[in-house]
């Protein structure tokens, strides 16, 4: 009896194997074959588009943040796509054809060190080569928050242009004003506001006195831990 | 349903259906067939009445969370039978299965339920872009937008609260189906789809031996406009297909259908190796 038959033998084979986690986009793995070059520009095809890939869109840098292949009955291959702008955080949702090629968007990773603010600009100094350039501070999001002098940061540039600053993990800062401990405090705050040298404002515990070197996460902005002086 | 004849035929052969969007696997001057269908219409030509067959499909570049280039497939094929008919069989068939599996008589698929044990929707395409597609389906064809607005707007609203089948599809999107007598805009071809998975492709199928040439033609000539692989047109199938009787035909994606009983998110954890495993 073919209802029978069919789904219990599937099933079998399903439980037996290990089931790996949800995954809701599908790396392709056809890059060498599809690939192709446009005079000396080496383009990708859309199949080629996966998750964390970089290409040239109207101009503007984006990375793919979300990718699949879709198929209607008997219609044809349909590549949906979401990509972010890495300049100013757009998101895309776009569905191509096969056929559709991009450029990659070409990007640089550079060492530098941050040396000092003027106006709305911050400078930066590159390791090797001692060039400085300007990053706006728009395009530095919440690393602003961590620049002092001589904090050695990863600048990505986009055709020459500063887009990102990658700052460290862990950053060393001097408190400049917090209110002090007052003893016998009984509203059970577990935490109260400091202002750093930078001008961020962030929670720290109590215990923690103005002229004081905090150490600060900086992927989630939070206070880590009291730099023992 | 009963009365079927499980039956075997090759999965490497010399000409597959020569169709716009479905690119077969070369292997060694013939193909990995992309369905068993040329070789089982065969059978019906040569007096088989109910034949079924569960076997390994191959369509190159297909790869995403509901594709894998290697799938498998049940096929089954009716003579004296139209899609009509079909739509009431693959009921029957699918009925009885989550109860098989220990479950109520509903389907939870990703958030989304159908309930199997009522009236099943059914929907002409027409009708789907209407209430969905936010343009009329000849409008869609028009623009040159069918396949993306099917995809985008249409069938993630499919088969939600009961299973739906689609009908009536534009007769170019169903080379190897027949043509409504009353419409000839349209073939007698649905897809059956539960929680927003598509599960099955079914026809009344095409056994007019001259206008079927013409339309594989029209295909292959779409296929080399595009700089795709023009195969051979299956000269054998074409001769017996004036013996085939009215019938009708389905194909359903049994990976899929594991999904969906099992809300598995993507094909991948069904199958014990993804091609990128080995």
């Amino acid at each position: 009896m073919l209802a029978i038959k069919l789904p219990v033998l599937r099933v079998k084979t399903f439980y037996l194997g290990e089931i790996s986690g949800s995954v809701t986009t599908i790396a392709c793995d056809k890059i060498s074959k599809s690939n192709y070059k446009e005079g000396n520009q080496l383009m990708y095809s859309v199949a080629d588009l996966r998750k964390g890939l970089k290409i040239t869109l109207d101009g503007d840098p984006y990375i793919v943040i979300a990718f699949d292949f879709a198929k209607p009955g008997k219609g044809q291959a349909l590549y949906r796509t979401k990509m972010r702008n890495m300049i100013n955080g757009t998101i895309l949702d776009r569905t191509y054809r096969s056929g559709e090629t991009f450029e990659p968007a070409s990007l640089e990773d550079r060492k530098m060190q941050y040396l000092y603010k003027e106006d709305d600009h911050y400078c930066f100094m590159d390791n090797q080569s001692y060039e400085q350039i300007h990053v706006d501070e728009n395009s530095l999001g919440d690393a602003k928050n961590y620049l002092i002098d001589n904090l050695p940061v990863d600048v990505l540039l986009f055709k020459g242009k500063a887009i990102g600053v990658d700052v460290p993990n862990f950053v060393n800062l001097r408190v400049v004003q917090t209110d002090p401990w007052a003893k016998g405090d009984t509203s059970g705050s577990d935490s109260k506001p400091a202002t750093v040298e930078t001008g961020y404002v962030l929670r720290v515990p109590p215990f923690i006195e103005e002229g004081e070197l905090i150490t600060i996460d900086t992927r989630t902005g939070e206070y880590s831990t009291r730099v023992k002086g | 349903m009963g009365g079927y004849l499980e039956v075997e035929t090759p999965l490497r052969i010399p000409a597959p259906a020569p169709e716009a969007h479905i690119e077969a696997i070369p292997s060694d001057g013939w193909f990995l067939h992309t369905s068993p269908e040329l070789c089982m219409k065969r059978m019906l030509a040569a007096g088989y009445g109910r034949i079924f067959q569960i076997c390994r499909c191959w369509r190159d570049g297909e790869r995403g969370a509901l594709h894998l280039p290697e799938f498998t497939m049940l096929e089954w094929y009716r003579v004296a039978a139209d899609y009509r008919s079909l739509m009431d069989e693959c009921e029957t068939l699918l009925r009885s299965l989550p109860r098989v599996l220990g479950q109520d008589c509903s389907v939870r698929y990703q958030g989304k339920e159908a309930d199997l044990s009522g009236a099943w929707e059914r929907l002409s395409v027409s009708e789907a872009f209407a209430r969905y597609g936010g343009m009329a389906m000849e409008e869609a064809l028009v623009k040159d937008l069918f396949d993306e607005i099917m995809v985008r707007e249409i069938e993630p609203r499919l088969g939600i609260g009961q299973p739906t089948f689609i009908y009536d599809y534009p007769a170019e999107r169903g080379a190897l189906a027949r043509r409504r007598g009353d419409n000839p805009a349209v073939a007698e071809r649905f897809e059956l789809y539960i929680c927003g998975l598509e599960l099955a492709n079914a026809f009344s199928e095409l056994t007019d031996a001259a206008e079927q040439r013409a339309r594989f033609s029209l295909e292959a000539a779409y296929r080399g406009s595009m700089q795709r692989t023009v195969y051979p047109l299956p000269e054998k199938f074409l001769d017996e297909l004036g013996d085939m009787p009215p019938s009708a035909g389905i194909a359903m994606g049994v990976d899929r259908l594991v999904m969906v009983l099992l809300d598995a998110a993507t094909i991948d954890e069904v199958v014990a190796f993804t091609p990128e495993e080995l």
